[in-house]
């Protein structure tokens, strides 16, 4: 198995998502699964082949330093769950 | 006791003088804007959006390398940090990691009288986050999002760990500061927030070769801040050292209140920001035609201006630091010795500069210090050549320095022009030699225990009777000459 169940509970600690112990173990399993999959890539030898995270040989897209028009307040706020005053109310976080 | 070696790195955060935002068209000017009006689906962390980046943000950022003897990157690629808090809308950064723009490279100033050098580890480009605010009255419950500053240009410039006191820490920010305003790629202002950084503090015993646990301190706005929590931090660390106590790697929050820095607990977790490429953003080839195009558009940096003006105008190296401290000034003062040169054809440049320099660096500087630390001629109504002017009259002998600077101040009240202050307010000169004498004899007439005390050798009588002079004239006569008419006068009349 690619995955222990300390990994899974360390991945869904980074994320912030609370798992039970039965969701952990389910996961640990599913998720080595998927990447025992991919690691079937690693039989390809890659060792002559410049690393690259794109594929379509694009450099250099840019654009001027130049301002256009935004949205509107109401239509930002109508994705918050709750606003106050012009802005998005969340559950409060303390540093 | 073996001796301490506080070893400290900085990080500094510095958003760019763009328009427009790091990786959308939106406004970067959120600082003066109601939340959430400089927004759009890209900042606001969408899905489905494409980021483009913002070429002048890419620019300013190859400018400040260049300026701090950087390598630039040939090839130079974006990735993303990744971590969950509500500042960031996408729940990752877009930042740089393997490939920054700007490596190596360092921050030359003075200090204590020496050349300090502080070397760079690299400069690379970021967006910056959304601002919470988690202390409104209303919603004590709550906590509010602006996502306005969202997607900022951000700049950051990481030093290697090469600073060893909290002085040399100051100087080198300021020499950064200092040196962004020049190349107009920040206003790098610490109170707005445009110029932001966290130090990165270890000790060690003298002599060792590795260093000691790192501790990142945070929460610091203001120069004085910084200094003081680098200074309690080092004290801190140097206790445990020397108490043979393990110093945790951790982040520490100063509190400006208390003078401490305390542990920020959630935070102690270490950081795992699962970094990887930016498959959006195609990565920037930064040809050798581009780089040199941008060195040569970099204008004439603090520490060769100031050089220059040692040389041209003869001044100490002191002087010219102090004028070539800010753009501003340093244009200012050129010009006016310009405008000077202009009106004294006979004198030569380096005799002007030096009564220029000198008004520029006393008087002018303690009005300006009366508006704010930061004020130039440029937030007042008086002109480079305004100061000329003034310093011609004085030259002609149409005013005295002691007017002079009576008149400056009203220049800076907006009381008009040098000549035109002179004329309304009676301040020419006295050149008349008759009128002075006879404002000398009267002087002598009604002072006659001074003239007793000056007789009988006590020389500081004559300033008390120079002082009276003035008194009379408002100080419309030259000192000297009065000094030197009374001197003559009292003793025609022994
Ligand atoms: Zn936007």
């Amino acid at each position: 198995m690619a995955l222990s169940k300390q990994d899974i509970e360390y991945v869904a600690k980074l994320a912030r998502i609370k798992l039970t112990s039965k969701e952990s173990e389910e996961l640990t399993e599913q998720l080595s699964v998927c990447l025992d999959y991919f690691e079937m890539i690693n039989a390809i030898d890659t060792s002559n082949i410049e690393p690259t995270s794109q594929a379509n040989n694009l450099v250099n897209v840019t654009r001027e330093d130049v301002v256009n028009e935004n949205m509107s307040v109401d239509d930002v706020l109508k994705n918050a769950p709750e606003h106050f005053e012009g802005f998005i109310r969340i559950p409060k976080v303390i540093d | 006791m073996k001796k301490i070696q506080p070893v400290i790195g900085l990080e500094v955060h510095v958003q760019l003088n763009t328009r427009s935002k790091m990786f959308c068209s939106c406004s970067r000017d959120y600082f003066n804007s109601e939340p959430n009006t400089k927004v759009c689906p890209v900042c606001l962390g969408m899905p489905g959006v494409l980021p483009v980046i913002n070429k002048k943000a890419v620019n300013l950022t190859i400018l400040t390398g260049l300026a701090f003897d950087c390598s630039i990157s040939p090839i130079s690629s974006f990735a993303r940090k990744n971590y969950p808090y509500p500042d960031l809308v996408k729940g990752y950064q877009i930042s740089q990691f393997e490939e920054p723009l700007c490596i190596g490279g360092k921050i030359s100033f003075m200090l204590n009288n020496e050349i300090s050098e502080v070397s760079l580890e690299r400069i690379h480009l970021e967006e910056d986050t959304a601002r919470l605010i988690h202390n409104n009255s209303t919603v004590q419950d709550s906590s509010l999002m602006d996502i306005n500053r969202s997607g900022v240009p951000l700049m950051e410039v990481v030093s290697d760990p090469d600073m060893h006191s909290a002085d040399q820490a100051i100087g080198y920010l300021k020499k950064l500061r200092q040196t962004l305003r020049y190349i107009d790629v920040s206003d790098a202002d610490m109170e707005k927030g445009s110029f932001r950084c966290d130090a990165n503090i270890s000790v060690r015993y003298e002599g060792d070769k590795t260093l000691g646990n790192k501790v990142e301190v945070k929460n610091m706005n203001s120069f004085r801040s910084i200094h003081r929590a680098i200074e309690t931090e080092i004290e801190r660390q140097s206790k445990m050292l020397n108490a043979g106590e393990e110093i945790v790697q951790e982040t520490r929050g100063f509190v400006d209140a208390k003078g401490i820095t305390v542990s920020q607990r959630s935070k102690e977790q270490a950081h795992d920001y699962r970094y990887f490429p930016e498959p959006d953003l195609p990565p920037l080839f930064n040809s050798d035609l581009t780089i040199s195009n941008l060195k040569t558009s970099l204008k004439e940096l603090p520490n060769i201006k100031s050089k220059r003006f040692e040389k041209q105008y003869g001044l100490l190296s002191e002087e010219s630091e102090l004028l070539a401290s800010t753009k501003q000034t340093a244009d200012n003062f050129e010009e006016s010795v310009k405008e000077y040169q202009k009106l004294l054809k006979n004198n030569t440049e380096i005799e002007l500069a030096k009564t220029v320099a000198n008004w520029y660096m006393g008087d002018i500087a303690k009005q300006l210090n009366q508006i704010s630390p930061d004020a130039e001629l440029q937030d007042t109504q008086v002109s480079p050549r305004h100061i000329s002017e003034l310093l011609q009259l004085i030259h002609k002998k149409q005013i005295t320095v002691s007017s002079a600077k009576v008149v400056l101040e009203k220049m800076f009240n907006n009381e008009g022009t040098p000549s035109n202050i002179v004329d309304q307010e009676g301040l020419g000169q006295l050149n008349n030699t008759d009128a002075i004498i006879e404002i000398i004899l009267n002087v002598i007439k009604n002072n006659e225990k001074a003239i007793r005390d000056y007789n009988s050798g006590k020389t500081s009588a004559l300033g008390y009777l120079v002082g009276q002079v003035m008194k009379e004239t408002r100080g419309r006569i030259d000192a000297n000459e009065a000094s030197q008419l009374l001197i003559k006068k009292i003793s025609e009349k022994k």
